[in-house]
């Protein structure tokens, strides 16, 4: 069988080994981490800022969209094909450029592994701080269209927190550059604009992150609650004490059970909520924050709390937190996880509504948050086969975001909107707001090209969440 | 939607339909089901390493199963191919946080092969003449084993790799040839239905699984394993009738054989009553202790049987360290550093054991190898089978391993002392050994008393 033109044109760009286009192996790019939707027409693997140039500019030629993809491991869909076009895989893309220690900064291409950039630095005492859940696949790339955050968001902010400039490939196939390798490059903060946004705007090439010190001490907690409303009500009382940990996370009782099941990580399975927490910092403000702590939690009838007491212990309780979802993936079915913020205060309250959803469909919602910076992760359980109980948990999960807007938080924390929460933008934006959106992404992609479908609500479905309507495998 | 999204669409389809004919024995969707695709194992899969596509991460192999049994993705040249280009080092399964068992997906996956895929002639016939004609049969494999040491110590194998021979061969025939595993003398054959006396008090009785090739190319290995043990207060028990463990057959999907040479070696160390069956071969030691699952869909009556054998089943670095405390070493002065095999890590979860036993040793400085948990690309017979991703494979290892600056390089299967002798003889630096953990532990263990006493 002979490659179409378009396949002709792409290996004519790139190399024979970097493009496929057999239907068995287009199969295999139909889904990321959150569902399955369409087949890309092909899908190129670059090595090169020039070979991604010459790749957009075949796609353009032919009309075809970009969608560019890391790991695929996000949650919102981002790197599956929301309509047609050619997948950009940034796998071999995978070159630490250079690594600049005195000056705390890496400069990488998008292709590079998140953790793997930390543990290449941390033997000279530095890390990148994002930490998503699946940091030890997904790629700085994609966190940067994410703007990915993770348990430390709370402390050290999300990826673009953490990111000095970029360079960026245009649908026109010119090359730019933002930001720069220092704070504070004077004029409009094109690499805020670009991070977040999807790939919608241009396809990244090669990123300046800033590197982390590593603290000089950590310690990390666990709070163990019989109450739920306890737990969350000491989350605010933490902060309200002038302390930011650098993590401070939830997980309810049905979840703990899961996470211990999977990970043996010694969560106490009696309990109906723990709240995981971190203090870094300089050795005697640790010891001192963590006695505060200490205090709080017991002023909200904490029933125990414990210290890991080495790093392989305070590893473990990590890997159970950062696995959690995978945990639940053992105990149902399906489940469907949610990414909605509010503000921490309200925490106890959104547990009650929560309930009274769970209640009202009849489904079963393991809850974690990050409940610092009062991002939850709801996950609700089902079995797929069941189409009822599908439609239940797609209302269910909107309820739950409408509810975030109205205590005045947001439709996502770092998961992203890709192609599953599009449609629920109105809830948080003006149509002025949006038409606003809708003019930045015009200057930049013109054509539209770069990851149609999503970050903006496409109107075709109205106020929906897509995801469950769209599970096509 | 996350999990199972992907084969949720009329699972009762593949679930009613069980039991599937018989023989059959496809991957299950109460295993694949487990999997979430969030493709948290990407990273951890050597092949998704090198070659960064979907079609070979564990997360795309189990999705390509997943099509085959709904009838969207043929059983063609393809899938075959990317299934087979698949290691099983399950290092994907100590990543994935959903508990799916890839190995015993990608093993039902390969017996579906073998009942519906027609491989080229050539493949086809080397793949039964040492999988079915030799391996299972002791007195062959010995047979072969003579005329190879003959062809070794002749000077003829180092005339023909010296000569420009192979290279007009096609595929990787001269790369491959490097690899064959130096015959030793005398085999360990002679030693099988032997008891070896504990020296001193005994304290245990076990018994030893001596392996197949294992008594021809690793006799030294297993003479190290006999001394270490005997030397631990443990008698030695020998079976006669063993053979082959059959991790090679389930791996290649050939169950069938397999269960034949499990059968025989249930049998074979049934009559003794002993506290563990040891065994220094990682890969063997992870088929042993997963007997039970060849007879879950098939010989039902065995299963039983192989639930008694595989409970008894321990890797020597896992017994010895789970003894009394009697590590006694003598002092060694070297740095060392040790590579997991992956059937002892990812496969029976056995870390610190062999950690342990090497602290053990006063003056040995063991510096940790990164990326420890990846495959060396021995993987059985996958250094000859796929030769050119092995050897990408051991690039990268050699470079991590030379980073530790390690004279003396560990590990805890033959296949891999294999890989990774190859990759010192290729290397420019010199004066590197490489070492099963019984053989340093050999070296350093001291004989308690005086001489050895017969019970």
């Amino acid at each position: 069988m002979n490659p179409p033109p378009l396949v002709r044109d792409l290996i004519r760009a790139t190399s024979r080994q970097a493009v496929l286009w057999r239907k068995e192996d287009l199969l295999l790019y139909e889904y990321d981490a959150l569902s399955a939707l369409r087949q890309p027409e092909a899908v190129v693997f670059p090595t090169s800022t020039q070979e991604v140039v010459r790749v957009i500019r075949v796609a353009a030629r032919h009309g075809l969209p970009v969608i560019p993809r890391g790991a695929g491991t996000g949650l919102s869909g981002g790197a599956t094909v929301a309509e047609r076009g050619i997948v950009v895989g940034f796998s071999r893309m995978n070159k630490m450029i250079e690594i600049d220690l005195e000056n705390q900064r890496a400069r990488v291409q998008p292709g590079v592994v998140n953790l793997d950039l930390s543990a290449a630095v941390s033997d000279a005492g530095y890390y990148f701080a994002p930490d998503p859940s699946s940091q030890k696949a997904c790629t700085v790339g994609g966190n940067v269209a994410e703007n990915s955050g993770g348990p430390h968001t709370l402390a050290y902010g999300v990826t673009t927190n953490h990111v000095l400039g970029l360079e960026v490939v245009l649908p026109d196939g010119n090359v730019v550059h933002t930001g720069a390798k220092f704070w504070d490059r004077p004029g409009y903060d094109l690499t805020g604009l670009l991070v977040g946004s999807e790939g919608t705007l241009g396809i990244v090439t090669e990123i300046t992150v800033r590197l982390s010190r590593l603290p000089e001490a950590v310690n990390t907690l666990v709070a163990i609650y019989d109450r739920v409303s306890d737990a969350t009500q000491t989350v605010a009382a933490i902060t309200a004490r002038g302390i930011t940990p650098a993590a401070l996370e939830m997980m309810d009782g049905f979840t703990l059970r899961a996470v211990e099941a999977a990970t043996h990580a010694g969560y106490p399975t009696d309990s109906a909520a723990v709240l995981l927490i971190e203090v870094e910092g300089l050795r005697e403000a640790v010891e001192e924050q963590t006695k505060t702590i200490e205090a709080v939690c017991r002023e909200h009838s904490a029933r125990e709390i414990r210290r890991a007491r080495s790093a392989e212990e305070r590893a473990l309780l990590w890997k159970g937190r950062k696995n959690a979802f995978g945990a639940l993936g053992r105990i149902a079915p399906n489940y469907y996880v949610q990414d909605g913020v509010i503000p921490r205060t309200r925490l106890p309250e959104m547990l009650e509504y929560t309930a009274e959803v769970e209640k009202k469909y009849g489904l079963r919602i393991g809850n974690i948050f990050h409940a610092g910076d009062g991002n939850l992760h709801p996950l609700i359980m089902f079995d797929a086969r069941d189409p009822s109980q599908c439609d239940r948990v797609s209302r269910a999960a909107k309820d739950l975001m409408v509810k975030c807007v109205e205590m005045g938080g947001s439709i996502t924390g770092e998961h992203g909107v890709g192609v599953e929460k599009n449609e629920l933008m109105p809830l948080l934006f003006s149509d002025d707001d949006l038409a606003m959106l809708r003019r930045i992404k015009e200057v930049f992609n013109p054509s539209g090209l770069l990851n149609p479908g999503k970050v903006l609500p496409t109107g075709k479905i109205c106020g929906e969440l897509r995801v469950l309507a769209s599970v096509g495998a | 939607m996350s999990t199972g999204a992907l084969d949720v669409k009329d699972p009762e389809k593949h679930a009613a339909s069980a039991p599937p004919a018989a023989g059959r024995e496809p991957p299950e969707w109460k295993y694949y089901s487990k999997c979430i695709h969030c493709g948290l194992c990407l990273n951890a899969c050597p092949t998704y390493r090198v070659l960064g596509v979907e079609m070979d991460s564990p997360r795309g192999r189990i999705y390509q199963m997943i099509q085959v049994e709904r009838g969207r993705l043929p059983v063609g040249e393809a899938y075959v191919r990317h299934i087979d280009l698949c290691l099983n080092c399950r290092a994907c399964e100590t990543a994935c946080p959903s508990g799916v068992e890839y190995g015993r997906l990608v093993e039902a996956a390969r017996s579906e092969i073998e009942r519906l895929y027609k491989r080229p002639y050539l493949s086809r016939w080397a793949r039964k003449m040492f999988l079915e004609q030799l391996l299972p049969h002791p007195h062959r494999l010995e047979a072969a084993g003579r005329l190879l040491r003959a062809f070794q110590r002749s000077g003829l194998e180092r005339a023909v790799l010296a000569s420009r021979l192979l290279k007009i061969v096609p595929g990787r025939m001269d790369a491959i040839a490097r690899l064959a595993p130096r015959m030793e003398k005398p085999f360990f054959t002679a030693r099988l239905g032997q008891t070896v006396p504990a020296q001193g008090r005994q304290r245990y009785r076990v018994a030893l699984f001596a392996g197949c090739i294992a008594n021809l190319a690793f006799a030294g290995v297993n003479e190290a394993t006999v001394r270490v043990l005997t030397r631990q207060g443990c008698e030695v028990i020998i079976p006669k009738t063993q053979g082959c463990c059959g991790a090679l057959h389930v791996h290649a999907g050939l169950r069938d054989v397999a269960r034949q040479l499990a059968q025989a070696n249930i049998t074979a160390f049934a009559q003794a009553p002993v506290d563990a069956i040891i065994t220094n071969a990682a890969g063997c030691g992870a088929v042993l202790k997963e007997y039970p699952m060849l007879f879950e869909r098939v010989g039902a009556e065995w299963h039983e049987p192989a639930e008694k054998f595989s409970a008894r089943v321990r890797d020597v670095t896992e017994f010895l360290a789970a003894i009394d405390d009697n590590h006694a070493f003598a002092p060694l002065k070297a740095r060392a550093t040790y590579q997991d095999p992956c059937h002892l890590l990812h496969a029976q979860r056995v870390r610190e054991a062999p950690r342990q036993l090497l602290a053990a040793i006063p003056g040995l400085e063991l510096v940790e190898l990164k990326e420890t948990e990846i495959c060396c690309g021995s993987a059985g017979i996958y250094n000859v089978t796929q030769n050119a991703m092995a050897e990408a494979l051991l690039q990268a290892k050699m470079r991590r391993i030379d980073e530790t600056g390690a004279d003396i390089i560990l590990t805890a299967n033959p296949g891999c002392l294999l890989q990774l002798r190859a990759g010192i003889a290729q290397s420019q630096r010199t004066g590197r050994r490489v070492m099963h953990v019984v053989e340093l532990l050999d070296q350093v263990s001291r004989q308690p008393g005086r001489s050895p006493t017969t019970k």
